[in-house]
């Protein structure tokens, strides 16, 4: 059993760091929800909003981290012009899902849209942690703030959805392969 | 007498929304930067060739590290102007929601290539 360096860190992207920030993503809906709707129980004290606070931020990290080694790690690799002549595109991605029409939207549609789209999840998240930790408690008070909140989460959460399901789904036709084997077991 | 005065006490104690607008907004206007200059760069090769700041990842480097500056910097501005201020959060929400959605909208390339 083995695995490559460059599967391993796609792995870490979309799995680790990707995959975390849509669970996560679902139960802030609910904890905010719960927390500040009108039927809430009035004993959620300080350390309910401090969770919460950080919840978000945990949630941003994740964001950023999701985007940064996307943008700066895997799509170097996935989108490398292969040398004049080569004939097996499977270490370039892009050029092979750009040579064969039944593939080619797969970038054109699916990587255009994927690598700009996610990066509207950490600059929207960032913003409603930032405003939950500086308002915590205050929160209660400010009912157009907690909507617009709620808004900003459930809209990362969709463009979070968006670059996941074109991520899997390009890591299923044009997987980003190479670099050093990591053997992980031996078999018998 | 006593409810008049926890009344009071309640809420001369409101963070005034000021500094939480301008968190939304920026982000809104945040994210439409993403979508600008991502159309930007897609119509202009000599703009693509300008945003290469690191080359292995072509134009999308610059037009989000540009973005982000340019996010950032209305976040600093606008949480300096309205830091100690109460202002109308429902043009502040409808303005920076709908830029969130347009972003959403713009960076789906059938729809950014129609510019």
């Amino acid at each position: 059993m083995e695995i490559t360096t460059r599967s391993l860190w796609t792995l870490i992207h979309g799995m680790g760091f990707g995959a975390l920030y849509l669970l996560a993503g679902s139960g802030a809906i609910v904890a905010l929800y719960r927390r500040y709707s009108t039927g809430a129980p009035s004993q959620t004290g300080t350390s309910g909003d401090r969770f919460l606070g950080i919840y978000l931020a945990v949630m941003a990290a994740l964001a950023w981290l999701t985007v940064l080694t996307g943008t700066y790690i895997i799509y170097p690799w996935y989108r490398a012009t292969p040398p004049k002549g080569t004939v097996d595109l499977g270490a370039y991605p892009r050029s092979l899902l750009l040579s064969h029409p039944t593939t080619s939207q797969w970038h054109s549609i699916g990587m255009e849209w994927k690598e700009h789209v996610a990066w509207l999840v950490p600059i929207a998240i960032t913003a409603a942690a930032v405003v939950v930790i500086r308002y915590a408690r205050d929160l209660r008070k400010h009912s157009q703030l907690r909507s617009a909140l709620l808004g900003f989460i459930v809209i990362s959460l969709f463009a979070a959805g968006i670059a996941g399901f074109f991520g899997a789904m390009l890591d299923k036709y044009a997987p980003v392969e190479g670099g050093q084997t990591i053997h992980l077991a031996q078999g018998e | 007498m006593s409810i008049q005065s926890d009344n009071t006490q309640d809420i001369s104690t409101v963070i005034p929304n000021g500094s939480g607008a301008a968190a939304i907004l920026s982000a809104g206007i945040g994210s439409f930067a993403v979508a600008f200059f991502a159309i930007a760069a897609d119509k202009s090769a000599w703009v693509k060739n300008l945003f290469a700041f690191y080359k292995p990842t072509g134009a999308l480097s610059g037009e989000t590290t540009v973005a982000v500056l340019f996010w950032l910097a209305a976040w600093a501005v606008l949480s300096w102007r309205w830091r100690k201020r109460t202002v109308s959060l429902r043009p502040v929400n409808v303005v920076a929601l709908g830029l969130l959605v347009l972003s959403l909208l713009l960076t789906f390339p059938p729809i950014g290539d129609l510019f």
